[in-house]
């Protein structure tokens, strides 16, 4: 379909011979790097996910005894009981890896690494030795918070936030040993790796694309990873330069992040002239960017899941870029919501809550284009339809609560309060792990040249997303009721007794979905080897890795890279013989890629030599 | 047919196909990795901001004029006469006014003002390399990459200089008898960091030299790798003009 200027001149695969380590293990072939980043993703997805469970069970039944849980814990769960100290360790380590190790580097490592090269028609990415480097950066860094789990003291527990003096003061609390030492070498190794990437990812969006692929021809999922790279580069060393200093608080007897306040209560230790209030903005500097950082590229792939499979252009594609571009720009001005309540300046206060508000703007033309795009298309429901749907629906309500939490006068009452985990788990965590999946269903294909089942993709979609309602929104209730999160057992609280079957329900939908994951991974693993073989281009898409051949080449296309001609979203274009147009096609008169085109293919090739003749 | 399509690439700078800077993707990863450690840097630039605005203003000295007599007990001197006290911020030119070889005498900030020349120095000699690479005169660029990593050695020197005086009066990253003990911890973390860059950078430089020895540029046909250290060893110097004005000058 597409061999318009694929001129087989097999010059290109031509290469050195592959062994074992350069294939496989220092694979310097972004589509390689891109399957690394997706099966280190998820199997830190399962252990997060299985930490997720052990302390839910712990909420839901404080005072019961699980003796299989000693068998997994040790110590940690004497008796089958879950010890205080390793609850408060378990949030924090299922918090990082899901924030951190699952969504940014799980979901833009693997679908950056994936589709700039192929979707902007590159051979690779810009330094495929950084690429490389940035991978085993991450698995080292995986590693090192992995082990945090088997030290003295356990890992660290001062919750994903790492506030101090929790984490500034090496025996405040069993995990502010070793484990948070442990954290902030795991953290300072992510930061390399994520920096390492992202300058790749927005050298080779700039430098790299094919003749044709103008910047408003581009997927809007390069335009997401794109932003997401920019806002990792320019917030992610924020939070070095906050780590090092904890690293000197911690290590070397410096106290910037140490008070008066603190110093009295650490017992009177002479360490006083700084602030944890500093911490807050350093980490919150990152932290909000990083929220984005995890939603965009879930957000870029709904975009191009949504339009292929409705058989639609995407509604307002210049919209969509401009609202990427707003939110990446307001995601660094809207930092102090997440300390309304730390004594900062009540004026200061009210500017970030405008600013907060303010993102609802873009966030709401993202959401209406989709609804937009979805309406009256000839919709296929494939699982990765399925999931991106669900991104919408995750999308809205998580991001209403959203509109609540930003209000500084509201939030004195809703901070810290199972409110705020409602709210973050829908918009941040089902949201992102739902685009995460509809991109893993999507480019399966392209990732490992099969397909996944799609009946098991149904089954998983419904148990997942039916599980994570059930699972996140009751805790709303539960917060609007004062019940604070990271709290190890709340039947300590007369008045939140009320909740207790609440918990216990929260805690069977969990399981359940977790139990409909297996279903993904069987489903998953499974088709890497027995999957049904691929064809070309099996959802009818537009854009230019679906020109590539199945079969993964170093180089990613056998002759010339193909021009592009159009922009991604030629769906279902009136007088069109096939629903859609790839991007590589040109119109009819079209020689040169750079004209927009505006005609309609002719139906043969021939045909579309022949006006330069004339 | 030629001709139209290069008409047409030259009204599309962002149509793909070509670098829309007219840079090569290394050099515009230099740039895009100053970036960032532009940003790095400002993290600890505001911590210190952060810090330092918790404390009152230095006090003014009227005491000490420059060049007068220093004695061997100055410290505790200014700690009795109420200018190095716990809740004020030093004055930097009270605390960093010695001189190599020079005992005995007031000379407020004379010291890390020569620091700065050969620093600023060193770009100049940098830039000349960098013009001296596109004359593909190679005799030339490796004399003032010579002369730049000199520059770059002799300013770590002199912080070297500058540290070991600065704790031989007993400031520590924990203790501080000028002041808040944020002021020496901010001190070593900055001034380290930037050192480390500097460092990093006369090592950058040096591996840099050989090669232009080597002739590895000439075989190559350029000398765009002596744009890119150029790139990173001006960043260095910029950050040097904002940490000597924010931590020497106001
Ligand atoms: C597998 C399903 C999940 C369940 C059942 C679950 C459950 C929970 C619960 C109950 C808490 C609060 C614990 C407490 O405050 O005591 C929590 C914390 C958290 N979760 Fe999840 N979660 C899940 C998935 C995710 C995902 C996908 C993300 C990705 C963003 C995520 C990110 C976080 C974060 C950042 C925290 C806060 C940790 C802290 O307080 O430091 N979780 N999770
Ligand atoms: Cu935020």
């Amino acid at each position: 379909m597409s061999d318009h200027n694929l001129t087989h001149n097999h010059e290109e695969h031509e290469h050195h011979e592959d062994n074992f380590f350069s294939k496989y293990v220092f694979s310097m072939d972004h589509k390689m790097i891109a399957r690394q980043f997706l099966i280190t993703g998820i199997i830190m997805g399962t252990i997060g996910m299985i930490m997720s469970l052990i302390f839910r069970l712990q909420l839901a039944y404080p005072d019961m005894k699980f003796p299989f849980l000693e068998g997994v814990l040790g110590h940690w769960a004497k008796d089958g009981k879950l010890d205080p100290n390793f609850y408060l360790a378990l949030i924090t380590i299922h918090g990082t890896i899901m924030v951190f190790y699952v969504l940014t580097a799980g979901l833009s490592g693997t679908f950056s690494n994936l589709l700039i090269p192929l979707q902007i028609g590159a051979r690779d990415m810009a330094s495929p030795f950084m690429n490389m480097l940035s991978y085993w950066f991450f698995f080292a860094s995986s590693v090192v918070l992995l082990s945090s789990l088997f030290v003295d003291g356990g890992p660290a527990s001062a919750g994903w936030t790492v506030y101090p003096p929790l984490s500034a003061l090496p025996s405040a609390i069993p995990g502010s040993g070793t484990g948070m030492t442990l954290w902030l070498a795991a953290m300072i190794l992510f930061i390399a790796s994520a920096l390492l990437g992202g300058i790749n990812y927005i050298a080779t969006v700039l430098n790299m694309r094919t003749k044709g692929m103008k910047m408003t021809r581009l997927p809007l999922t390069i335009w997401a990873f794109f932003v997401t790279a920019i806002l990792g580069l320019l917030s992610f060393p924020v939070l070095l330069g906050g780590s090092l200093l904890l690293v000197f608080d911690r290590s070397f007897g410096t106290s910037f992040y140490l008070s008066e306040i603190v110093a009295e209560f650490a017992g009177g230790i002479e360490r006083t002239g700084g602030s944890p209030i500093l911490f807050q903005h350093l980490f919150w500097f990152l932290g909000h960017p990083e929220v984005y950082i995890i939603l965009l590229p879930a957000l870029g792939i709904t975009s191009e899941v949504i339009a292929t499979n409705s058989r639609k252009p995407i509604f307002g594609y210049r919209a969509m870029i401009g609202s990427i571009l707003a939110i990446g720009i307001l995601s660094f001005i809207v930092w102090g919501h997440h300390m309304f309540i730390t004594g900062m300046n009540p004026f200061l206060g009210s500017v970030f809550m405008l600013g907060t508000l303010i993102i609802a703007v873009p966030s709401a033309v993202k959401t209406f284009n989709y609804l937009a795009t979805l309406w009256k298309g000839n919709l296929h429901l494939t699982p990765a339809m399925m999931f991106a749907i669900g991104l919408v629906s995750f999308f809205i309500s998580g991001g209403l609560t959203g509109i609540y939490l930003g209000n500084a006068a509201l939030d004195i009452n809703l901070h810290d309060t199972y409110f705020v985990v409602a709210h973050f788990h829908l918009v941040m965590g089902s949201a992102a792990i739902f685009g995460m999946l509809s991109g893993i269903y999507h480019w399966y294909p392209k990732l490992f040249g099969r397909m996944m089942n799609e009946t098991a993709g149904h089954v998983h979609f419904w148990l997942t997303i039916v599980s994570a309602y059930c699972v996140f929104f009751p805790m709303h209730f539960m917060g609007l009721a004062g019940v604070p999160r990271r709290y190890y057992a709340n039947t300590a609280y007369d008045q939140f007794n009320v909740f207790v079957d609440m918990n216990q329900f929260i805690t069977i939908a969990a399981i359940l979905g977790g139990a409909a994951q297996l279903i993904f991974l069987a489903n998953f693993f499974i088709s890497i080897y027995k999957g049904k073989r691929a064809p070309q281009n099996p959802w009818n898409s537009t854009t230019l890795e679906w020109t590539a051949p199945v079969e993964h080449l170093h180089g990613n296309w056998p002759g010339e890279i193909p021009h592009v001609y159009r922009w991604a979203y030629d769906y279902s274009k009136p007088g069109a013989e096939e629903d859609f147009i790839p991007q590589n096609i040109p119109d009819a008169g079209q020689i040169d890629p750079m004209e927009e085109a505006v005609g309609l293919p002719e139906p043969s090739k021939k045909s579309v030599q022949e006006p330069v003749m004339a | 047919m030629a001709t139209n399509t290069l008409s047409t690439e030259n009204k599309f700078t962002w149509g793909g196909g070509k670098s829309p800077f007219s840079v090569s993707y290394g050099k515009l990863m230099m740039w895009i990795f100053l970036l960032s450690d532009a940003f790095t840097f400002s993290s600890l630039l505001i911590a210190y901001g952060f810090i330092r605005y918790s404390f009152q203003s230095p006090i003014h000295n009227e005491i000490v004029k420059p060049l007068a007599h220093l004695s061997d007990n100055f410290v505790e001197q200014m700690q009795q006469a109420g200018l190095f006290v716990q809740d004020h911020w030093p004055s930097p030119e009270l605390v960093f006014n010695h001189f190599p070889f020079v005992h005995g005498m007031h000379l407020p900030l004379f010291f890390v003002s020569l620091m700065t020349f050969i620093l600023i120095f060193s770009s100049v000699t940098m830039v000349l390399a960098v013009e001296a690479g596109h004359r593909m005169a190679k005799d030339e660029v490796a004399k003032y990459m010579l002369l730049t990593i000199i520059g770059g050695a002799a300013f770590l020197g002199c912080q070297a200089w500058e540290w070991s005086t600065f704790i031989g009066e007993g400031a520590r990253l924990y203790e501080n008898p000028f002041g808040p003990k944020s002021f020496a911890a901010l001190f070593f973390i900055v001034t380290g960091f930037h050192g480390f860059h500097v460092f990093s950078g006369v090592m950058l430089n040096v591996i840099i030299y050989l090669n232009v020895l080597n002739g590895t540029y000439e075989k190559r046909g350029h000398y765009e790798m002596i744009e890119k250290v150029g790139l990173y060893w001006h960043f260095v110097d910029l950050v040097w003009v904002f940490v000597f004005t924010f931590y020497y000058l106001i």
